[in-house]
């Protein structure tokens, strides 16, 4: 069953990716974007992160993806052109990303024997939830780091808001 | 049973289109998305490494990851806002006061 639930929504990730990157238009792009993002988080419920799966669903497609769609209907952003940038780009861009592409899976390939196989569901008994572990890790031993992050949002809402206010 | 290696190869097929689109692409908001893809790969990476440690550091990690996503992107549309108020135009081409 979760070899079938890779195949399907890897295959589903991989095209909206692929989808992606060949749209001229910023809207197409960013709704393919969101088809990865839900697939990615199917994957991440197969691999027993089912807080992470919420949270990528709530979190990254339904607010920075619809932040996104907000900024392109807002600026009515049309299909980019071409330009002379843009073709030194696709000379250099296409074997550049190839290459790290190789070298990754190069790398993963040969050590897939130590890697191991992945379990539906996750690793931990049916008495504690994954929630639970992450809140407990987050709350004693990484507190510091979590209270600094609600600094990090506020400054970054500050400066949003000093950033996008019209000049007087 | 599916092996952590085949996670991981998607994660890399992600990010490399991720690395693609940010090089190609000339749309000031696609070549932003194209950073959110790469994020997404990376994240992948860290939730099969948890899977395989049998621990949930790396989960965590995804989720600082995603707070900071969430603040860069916030921030990052602002400052596209403010370039197109000033500059009226999407295309980095185009954004080039800068340069000499």
């Amino acid at each position: 069953m979760e070899l079938a639930l890779f195949i399907i929504f890897g295959l589903i990730a991989v095209a909206g990716a692929l989808n992606f990157l060949f749209q001229r238009h910023p809207i197409n792009s960013a709704l393919s974007l969101v088809t990865v993002m839900m697939s990615l988080a199917v994957l991440y419920w197969s691999l027993g992160a089912e807080f992470l799966a919420a949270a990528q669903v709530i979190v990254y497609s339904g607010a920075i993806m619809v932040l996104f769609v907000f900024v392109i209907m807002l600026l009515n952003a049309g299909e980019e052109e071409r330009t002379t940038g843009s073709r030194m780009a696709y000379i250099a861009g296409f074997p550049g990303a190839a290459a790290i592409f190789c070298l990754l899976s190069f790398v993963f390939l040969t050590e897939r024997k130590a890697l191991g196989n992945a379990n539906i569901g996750g690793y931990l008994n049916n008495f504690t939830s994954n929630i639970s572990e992450i809140s407990t890790v987050l709350f004693t031993k990484l507190l510091l780091p979590f209270e600094v992050t609600s600094v990090l949002i506020l400054v970054a809402i500050l400066g949003a808001v000093v950033l996008a206010r019209k000049e007087q | 049973m599916v092996p952590i290696a085949w996670y991981l190869i998607l994660a890399a097929i992600l990010f490399s289109t991720g690395v693609a689109s940010f090089l190609i692409k000339r749309n000031v908001v696609t070549i932003f998305m194209s950073i959110e893809l790469m994020l997404n790969a990376v994240n992948l990476t860290f939730v099969a490494f948890a899977h395989m440690w049998h621990q949930v550091n790396g989960q965590i990690f995804v989720f600082f990851v995603m707070v900071v996503a969430a603040a860069e992107a916030a921030v990052g549309l602002a400052i596209i806002i403010a370039i197109f108020r000033t500059r009226s135009t999407l295309n980095v081409d185009q954004i080039n006061l800068m340069k000499s």
